[in-house]
């Protein structure tokens, strides 16, 4: 029954006891990558049917012949319904007593890429949909690789239409011994193997009676209990300026959403591009001031110190962002104009726009063979590493490290069509601002607007401020 | 580990959206169609900019058909709020004698919604518009952006829209371009009523059950507040306990048989419903796919 919605409220539902179990019901947003032919539309369907997230007027329209065609209740657009294929990201919702889902749902095909990188973007845990009968194919390859790219923390490897083999142990096994080492050489993280029958039904939401050799979860229960890996509350703390709110002169806060870390009153912040340093004197919320804060919460921040920070601007604290104005991010393209190094793009960052080129393509990968070609450019659904100049420097964390202050997109400048997305690797060797660069802004921040330096007043633990100040421009 | 509850992350992600839009556009401007939804929209915007105000006017599109007790809520709101609202109306189609009855919904629609939206919006010369539309409500919202572009018409290419990733938006749009934002587009209609709830945030009485005299048409429920809706063949006018799960124009939106008076009813009443909530719009389901192309010419 765990499946449920909830149980058929009865004269003795409580609500009271319903909604403080709801307070405490997390988030889990996941995404889907298969191919009409790999029964994910039959899937996602299934999981709506079952878990009711599909009310009834829905269900009756996508009845065919006397039966619910699941495939019906998620193709949204007019185009997709008359030529039966899924041609964009769809979300679907559903939502069972442990958790609320958001599902990215995108189509398998190599020419949708895009939308495959797209729905993987936001999502915690993907759904690597593939079929036993047809076995490993290329397009498996190409999903768990986009996903592992956009760096989502869990992995369910789903070998559906196991009805079609006689649910048999051995083609499981044999498909699992064949993906693991791809799996393993990508770097993908945490990955469940799972048999399943989505039009049957069997290990989608209940165990059904036809695999007894696999003790495992089911894919709902996996999907309830999964731990979603998230270590953005660790990380150091990085918030990008939204806005300035300023409703009158005794009031100077910054808006924006936590992006990692946590923050609490008295922390001390430094606000990047000036490399001014204070501390964080209230976090402001219509619902009053808060003891502390986390990612991904949306605040205002006021300071000790009056301090010129603007929209665009990074508060952190702990280590330091990099800054760069060239850096090597891997693109996935989405334009079908190709990249081309002699446009003028902007690149969106946080809440920062800078006008930018492509100072070259390094290399595109082949998302089949995962081998490394030379190229110039980047086709639409195309992925490469490219070096990135901006007209400003950027404070970046590798998307490694940090997926929402080392992500990007690239606009291009004449259509305002956002062209493609990037994630950033590092700086670009040598465009690390220099030294000097890095002492007179680091001195200039020790220096506070009154022009007493801001060091404490012990000489020794001054020292130990500068130096370590020194060996982070030294490294 | 510290994660946040799902209105919480919801909520978080909406504030986010909303503070991008009031910072990158010039002239932004809330749509407001009085309902659960609007409201909790506006609860949003409130939050997003304090202890500042909300930065930018709503807009409400009055077909004139709406419920009065809609009128009477709107305007005490807006009081209470301190916000600048616009009231718009397609005023030379409604002196034409424009109602769902004499041109059909979808003409009626076309004229007195999508018409005087885009008038409003280029009266005004918004470049960016938030409707409080959600992902879960119809399935071709499925699939629109958070930012959805329109072109200088005011129309929405469904094939043709700006990939969205992370929570990074393109809000770039040349001069008689916009966008529309839908910050409530995660948002399932569970998560609003359990919202409402938790922030004790003022709705529309006509949400609540009470006993209403209507006309009873199959097995829709219809509020006969206009003239021109009459009984026809086969209608009965009788009191029934009933509420409305959305707002719309009060002769194309059927209440429902319930006897939820209170919030805690209400979500009770979800729990169990197996009826999504549009379908007692009758626009909907004007032909296959309707929605969609409704939303192509321009409408929220």
């Amino acid at each position: 029954m765990s499946a449920a919605f909830v149980e058929e409220p009865s004269q003795k539902f409580d609500i009271e006891q319903f909604l403080a179990a709801e307070e405490s019901k997390g988030l889990l947003r996941l995404t889907t990558a298969g191919s009409v032919d790999d029964g994910k539309s039959t899937l996602i369907g299934r999981l709506l049917h079952d878990a009711k997230g599909a009310y009834e007027d829905q269900l009756k329209s996508a009845v065919r012949g006397g039966q619910i065609d699941f495939s019906l209740l998620t193709d949204g657009l007019r185009a997709e319904r008359e030529q039966g294929i899924t041609i964009d990201v769809a979300y679907r919702y559903f939502a069972t007593i442990k958790r609320k889902f958001i599902l990215a749902d995108t189509p398998g095909h190599e020419q949708y890429t895009r939308n495959m990188a797209t729905g993987a973007s936001t999502a915690e845990l993907a759904i690597i949909l593939l079929d036993a009968h047809r076995g490993l194919t290329t397009q498996s390859r190409r999903h768990a690789f986009i996903a592992t790219l956009l760096a989502i923390p869990n992995f369910v490897i789903a070998v559906n239409k196991m009805d079609l083999v006689g649910y048999d142990q051995e083609v499981f096994n044999r498909i699992r011994a064949e993906f693991e080492p791809f799996l393993e050489r990508i770097g993908t993280k945490n990955y469940y193997f799972l048999p399943l029958s989505a039009l049957k039904g069997d290990n989608v939401v209940d165990r059904g009676s036809h695999m007894p050799w696999f003790n495992g979860p089911c894919l709902l229960e996996y999907l309830e209990t999964v731990d979603p890996a998230d270590n953005m509350v660790q990380a150091p703390f990085r918030m990008a300026v939204q806005r300035v709110v300023r409703p009158d002169q005794n009031f100077r806060g910054y808006a924006g959403q936590i992006a990692s870390g946590t923050i609490r009153p008295g922390d001390e912040v430094q606000a990047l591009p000036s490399g001014r340093r204070s501390k964080v004197k209230r976090v402001v919320t219509f619902d009053g001031d808060l003891k502390m804060a986390h990612a991904p919460q949306s605040v205002t921040l006021t300071l000790a110190d009056e301090i010129d920070i603007s929209r665009g601007d990074m508060i952190s604290s702990g280590t330091p962002s990099q800054s760069a104005r060239m850096f090597d991010a891997t693109m996935v393209w989405f334009d079908a104009h190709p990249l081309d190094p002699a446009h003028d793009y902007l690149v969106k960052h946080t809440s920062h726009t800078v006008p930018a080129r492509v100072d070259g393509v390094r290399h595109l990968i082949n998302v089949a063979t995962l081998e490394s070609e030379p190229a110039t450019s980047l086709a639409m659904n195309e992925i490469g590493v490219v070096r990135i100049a901006t007209a400003k420097p950027l404070f970046f964390d590798p998307y490694k490290d940090n997926r929402v202050t080392g992500s990007f997109i690239l606009i291009d400048r004449k259509t305002n069509h956002t062209a493609g997305a990037g994630m950033i690797l590092a700086a670009a060797e040598g465009s690390l601002e220099d030294a000097a660069d890095r002492l007179v802004r680091l001195v200039r921040a020790a220096v506070p607007e009154g022009s007493q330096l801001n060091l404490p007043s012990d000489d020794a633990q001054a020292m130990e401020v500068v130096r370590g100040l020194l060996k982070g421009v030294l490294k | 580990m510290s994660r946040l509850s799902h209105l919480q992350a919801l909520e978080a992600e909406s504030i986010h959206i909303i503070r991008e839009v009031a910072s990158e556009f010039q002239r932004p401007v809330m749509l407001y169609s009085i309902g659960k939804d609007s409201s909790v929209m506006v609860r949003l915007a409130q939050k997003a900019f304090y202890p500042g105000p909300i930065p930018f006017p709503l807009l409400h599109v009055d077909t004139t058909y709406k419920f009065k007790e809609m009128i009477e809520f709107r305007d005490q709101f807006a009081a209470q709020l301190g916000v600048k609202l616009i009231v718009h109306s397609n005023t030379s189609a409604l002196q034409a004698g424009a109602n769902p009855f004499r041109l059909g919904t979808e003409r009626c629609c076309g004229l007195l919604k999508t018409q005087s939206l885009l008038d409003a919006l280029r009266a005004g010369n918004y470049d960016a518009a938030f409707g409080g539309a959600r992902r879960d409500e119809e399935k071709s919202r499925a699939k629109e952006r958070i930012f959805s572009f329109r072109d200088s018409l005011g129309q929405w290419d469904p094939k043709n829209q700006r990939p969205e990733l992370w929570n990074i938006f393109n809000g770039r749009v040349e001069p008689g371009e916009s966008i529309r934002v839908f910050p409530l587009s995660n948002w399932t209609e569970m998560d609003v009523w359990q919202y409402i709830h938790v922030e004790n945030i003022p709705i529309v009485p006509l949400y609540f059950a009470k006993d209403r005299q209507v006309l009873v048409r199959g097995n829709s429920l219809i509020v006969p507040e206009q003239d021109f809706v009459k009984p026809q063949l086969g209608d009965k006018l009788e009191t029934v306990r009933c509420r409305m799960r959305s707002l719309g124009c009060s002769p194309c939106t059927g209440a429902v048989r319930s006897d939820a008076d209170t919030l805690p009813k209400i979500i009770a009443e979800l729990v169990a419903v197996r009826n999504s909530e549009r379908e007692n719009r009758v626009i909907d389901h004007d032909r296959e796919g309707s929605m969609e192309l409704k939303k192509r010419e321009g409408y929220f």
